[in-house]
């Protein structure tokens, strides 16, 4: 049945669930409809964790990182490694990064890569920022975690670029076979790219 | 239903709805074409969708004035080779968006195709800068804008020359260029009669700031954008880490 127009706060509701990622106007309305059949235990409390989230996470003004703390809590840990720094694309890099517990250092949010199809440019990431914070600190090593991509390539060059008058080393991440990958199921490409970074046994 | 098939290399890409995106692609039969991918920033498609990916590709519309939609399979991605290497990613990145920039639609140019895909196994090869010059140089031509390095165009001769008539495009010999070197390009030495191949940094940086002066002069005068900027930062970038400005 098509969604009358006098439905004020519903079409509302709609119309801002329906643009969010993965979101159309169809799975909009079934959300609409699942929060609004299940007001107390679902759409309350999420109306008020959205509206904590609103008020209290900010952006780290250090790293980018997201927290309702500023500075972050992985730059206000003394515990981290505050000589190592990570550059990553986006906040869903540090949590994956997180997740692995592999990695006691800091972070830098660049914001994004460069990308034509998603129309980013060098100017928009948070490049100066990072230059700044080098400039400020004496880091023992900057790691560019940045996808095997394009666009997170060449991202990196135009940091490694950036960073060149600076001493401190740079590295990036491996780029090769993936753990559990299969030889004959890999590209091209990434095949070539594993021989070139080959470690001695 | 109009359809045909092909093999594409991917010029550009821009993103159309959330999940889609308008790709356009250098065909071999068909010339430059564009056409709406469908799921182009899943994470399949995104790596089948890197610039100069080389492709078998299908393009479908209900009538031929329409944009119609890419079927795009045994994609390789050719960056892939040269990801690491900052100058080669820059000269392929270069390379497509002169293409994309300049080639009108759905005009065939099955030499242009052929000359991208030398350029791009030439690109992890030691001699990567000078073929990227000649295929510069050969793009210009395919465009009608060819430049004459058989002879001297005051006269000269045809065995010294040492320089470019930015005016012309043709070259000009040591002898009769020398009063107007300062209003002359200088020809790199792997483009003279006899010059020797053993290139110097310094030749590639003469290299593309000719090509450069024609590319801007000649093919994007009259484009409100003027030279791709992908062009640009890759003769700014080979300039900066070769250490080897060139004097306006």
């Amino acid at each position: 049945m098509a969604l009358r127009k006098d439905h004020g706060p519903l079409e509302q509701v709609i119309k801002y669930l329906s643009t969010l990622p993965g979101l159309g106007p169809r799975s909009a309305r079934r959300v609409a409809l699942y929060l609004l059949e299940h007001k107390m235990d679902v759409l309350r409390p999420l109306i008020t964790a959205m509206d904590d989230a609103a008020e209290h996470v900010t952006s780290c003004h250090i790293c980018g990182n997201l927290d309702t703390l500023n500075p972050c809590r992985i730059c206000a840990d003394t515990t981290r490694d505050h000589n190592l720094l990570c550059v990553v694309a986006s906040v869903a890099d540090v949590w994956a990064i997180e997740r692995t517990g592999s990695y006691k250092g800091l972070y830098h949010i660049l914001g994004g890569v460069v990308s034509a199809l998603d129309g980013i440019t060098p100017e928009q990431l948070r490049i100066p920022q990072l230059i700044e914070r080098v400039t400020r600190h004496d880091f023992r090593e900057i790691i560019l975690a940045l996808s095997a991509t394009v666009d997170g390539q060449t991202t990196a060059h135009i940091v490694q670029d950036k960073l060149s008058p600076f001493s401190v080393p740079i590295t990036r991440l491996a780029h090769g076979v993936p753990v559990g990958g299969e030889l004959d199921y890999l590209d091209d490409g990434t095949i070539v790219t594993a021989l070139r970074s080959r470690a001695r046994l | 239903m109009e359809s045909f098939e092909d093999q594409g290399i991917v010029l550009s890409l821009r993103a159309h709805g959330e999940h889609g995106a308008v790709v356009a692609l250098l065909t071999r039969d068909h010339g430059r074409y564009l056409g709406f991918v469908n799921g182009a920033k899943s994470s399949r498609m995104r790596g089948m969708l890197e610039i100069g990916s080389v492709a078998d590709v299908t393009w479908r519309a209900r009538t031929s004035e329409q944009m119609g939609a890419w079927a795009i399979d045994n994609a390789q991605n050719t960056a892939a080779f040269i990801m690491t290497d900052p100058l080669r990613l820059s000269a392929l990145l270069s390379a497509c968006a002169l293409v994309d920039a300049a080639l009108p639609e759905r005009e065939s140019h099955p030499a242009l195709f052929e000359g991208m895909k030398a350029l791009m196994s030439t690109l992890q090869m030691d001699v990567w800068a000078q073929a990227y010059i000649l295929w510069e140089i050969a793009f210009l031509r395919e465009l009608g804008f060819g430049l004459d390095l058989s002879r001297c165009v005051a006269g000269g001769d045809a065995a010294t020359l040492a320089y470019m008539s930015p005016k012309s495009g043709c070259a000009v010999s040591l002898k009769e260029g020398e009063p107007y070197r300062h209003k002359l390009l200088v020809l790199p030495e792997f483009l003279k009669p006899n010059g020797y191949r053993d290139t110097q940094e310094i030749d590639i940086a003469r290299g593309l700031k000719m090509t450069s002066h024609f590319l801007e002069h000649w093919v994007f005068a009259q484009h409100t954008r003027g030279v791709p900027e992908a062009r640009l930062r890759f003769e700014s970038a080979f300039a900066t880490t070769h250490s080897c400005q060139i004097s306006a």
